[in-house]
């Protein structure tokens, strides 16, 4: 049998876009298929996988639109393969009927999420407009697991970690970049999921196992379709007591210098890592100042924010959406009585030196 | 004791009696395709997926791995798995609705592609699940729940002529016909050659002229002269696209 090379041996510095690191990261966590659609700022993660495709033995299908591209992934991971899309904007959009079903038949689909303007066609360039989408999008309750990644190694780990939090757990997992991740060029380190002790979890056949079906075992029946009110209730009830109980060994966040905050700078992807320049610059002119990051922003490190946010005077929310991750915040810290201020940039990049001088204006 | 016919080995006695309609077309297709499948002895092969509307209430009636997707999307999750699992046979099962008008952009661009898939389509001339709104199939001056006067082909066009569309753009190889549930064993037939053709490596596509007579509201004598004296005369049955370019009708 043709065995196919490993596309990492041990670790390797590279100079990459993040469109580039994805498809690496998808070839190393041993990704057997991508089916995707065309869409800016998305396209090289597919340029690249097509080109790496064939010399690891993986496979790649262009699709007539992303609602066909996120149902023939839902296809490949019935029939057990690790399999995944990325999208960006409109294509996201689309993407949620699948991402649905996904939920719904609890499908370890993963989807790389490359954020662009909105609404609409808006821009295809960078926003964090489409959080609410990845974590809630569909006809769903939000039963999803979404990494919110804030650069090139981000983008590395996680698209590892999104195959093997997918097939443990059994819940459509999404990394949720942008535009300017996808398409900007950083040092990262690519490497081997083995060299660094990172198992992969296998992918199992939902259908098409051998035997007869009726014969030597029971045939498979899956369906997302329920007759009756109190069947789908249990259904979704069993799924969300599973996702709570499973929540707490997912939840990931980063946070910097909180003991003290008076003001605690609250921000997820690529803008934290402003919050966390303007949170340097401000303690070094003795501001205390505090960065709480959440990287699972679906589920939310809401126990985690609560209490840094108690301990502090203001929280600052910021965001290059209006108001999508403020939402989350309020949300989680009902009954908290710290003020909630917000600095946001729907669909444009927010500095370092615009957080200092928010953060300034706020004493 | 009474004499129980005969039935395929995919037909699953557990969950009988169907819960289709009586009148109803789709179990007479879907025992096509079971004597079919046996034919070719590829039980073992096969994964089938239903669609939504009356399709749907197909996904336990086979000793079949099966699984029902959304509405339209059967070709592209029965695609997905095929991609990956070359060895299988898949069948994606929809009605008229579900193929010529909301997934039609996933039977023209299967058929293009020359997916190793099997489409079987069934046509009965509206929608049947939401309660018999006028489909693409509707024929003209046809009375239905979104046509209540007849339907005007001034303001919604012409009945879709499923397999004449995808024979003239699938490949070489290909399998293209429409039968009829008035001749089941000639649509076994052709449900067979279909399988034939996906198993030689490429698209078919078979759509089955069908009964409604709950959204008809016909008796059993009307059910049948809709679809002898009117369904019939509009949609050709018989072989579109064959390997050997024989056809037959």
């Amino acid at each position: 049998m043709f065995m196919a090379p490993k596309p990492i041996e041990g670790e390797k510095r590279v100079f990459m876009t993040g469109n580039e690191v994805v498809a690496w990261a998808a070839t190393a966590a041993g990704a057997e298929i991508m089916y995707g659609y065309p869409i800016t700022p998305q396209n090289e993660i597919m340029h690249y996988w097509t080109r790496m495709a064939p010399k690891y033995g993986r496979k790649f299908l262009q699709t007539e639109d992303e609602i066909s591209a996120g149902f023939t992934t839902v296809g490949g991971v019935l029939a057990g393969k690790r399999a995944f899309t990325a999208t960006a904007g409109p294509g996201n959009t689309l993407m949620q009927e699948p991402m649905s079903m996904a939920e719904m038949m609890r499908l370890p689909t993963v989807l790389v999420v490359t954020q662009r303007g909105g609404p609409s066609t808006a821009t295809v360039i960078y926003s964090q407009q489409e959080l609410t989408m990845t974590c809630f999008g569909g006809n769903g309750e939000g039963m999803r697991i979404v990494y919110s990644t804030s650069g090139h190694q981000d983008l590395y780990d996680y698209t590892i970690k999104a195959f093997n939090t997918a097939w443990k757990y059994r819940f459509p997992t999404f990394v949720l970049g942008d535009g300017y991740q996808s398409k900007m060029r950083e040092p990262v380190t690519i490497y081997d999921p083995e060299a660094r002790n990172i198992s992969m979890v296998p992918a199992e056949a939902y259908m098409g196992n051998p035997g007869t079906p009726g014969v030597d075992r029971d045939p498979v029946h899956l369906r997302n379709t329920y007759n009756m009110e109190e069947e789908l209730l249990k259904v979704i009830n069993d799924n969300m007591a599973t996702y709570e109980s499973i929540a707490p060994e997912i939840v990931e966040y980063q946070e910097e210098e909180v003991e003290d905050a008076e003001v605690l700078l609250i921000s997820h992807g690529i803008v934290s890592r402003a919050a966390q320049g303007a949170m340097k610059l401000l303690r070094e002119e003795g501001f205390k100042v505090g960065y709480f990051r959440p990287i699972t922003v679906r589920p939310f490190p809401a126990e985690q924010l609560r209490e840094r946010a108690e301990k502090a005077k203001c929280l600052l929310v910021i965001e290059s959406a209006y108001g999508q991750l403020k939402r989350i915040v309020t949300d989680s810290l009902y009954g908290c009585t710290t003020t909630i201020k917000s600095y946001m940039k729907p669909g444009e990049s927010v500095t370092v030196e615009e957080v200092v001088e928010k953060v300034r204006s706020l004493y | 004791m009474s004499v129980q016919p005969q039935m395929p080995r995919t037909w699953r006695t557990e969950t009988k009696p169907h819960k289709f309609c009586p009148g109803c077309g789709h179990p007479l297709v879907l025992k096509a395709l079971s004597w079919a499948i046996e034919e070719l002895e590829i039980e073992e092969k096969v994964v089938f997926g239903c669609d939504i509307g009356c399709s749907l209430l197909a996904w336990d009636f086979f000793n079949l791995d099966s699984v029902q997707t959304h509405h339209g999307r059967t070709t592209p999750v029965i695609t997905g798995i095929k991609r990956v699992r070359p060895d299988l046979v898949g069948v994606a099962y929809m009605g008229d609705g579900g193929g010529y008008a909301i997934g039609s952009q996933h039977l023209v661009n299967s058929a293009m592609r020359n997916e190793k898939v099997t489409v079987i389509l069934v046509n009965n001339t509206q929608y049947g699940m939401t309660g018999g709104q006028m489909a693409p199939t509707t024929l003209p001056n046809q009375k239905t729940e979104t046509t209540p006067y007849g339907r005007s082909v001034e303001e919604t066009g012409l009945p879709t002529k499923g397999p004449e569309m995808v024979a003239s753009i699938s490949s070489e190889g290909s399998y293209v016909a429409r039968g009829t549930v008035s001749n089941v064993r000639q649509l076994k037939k052709y449900i067979k050659r279909a399988l034939e053709a996906q198993l030689n490596g490429n698209f078919s596509f078979i759509e089955a002229l069908s009964l409604c007579p709950t959204n008809w509201r016909t008796n059993a004598e009307e059910t049948w002269k809709f679809l002898e004296d009117q369904m019939s005369k509009y949609f050709t049955v018989g072989e579109f696209k064959t390997p050997a370019q024989k056809k037959e009708g």
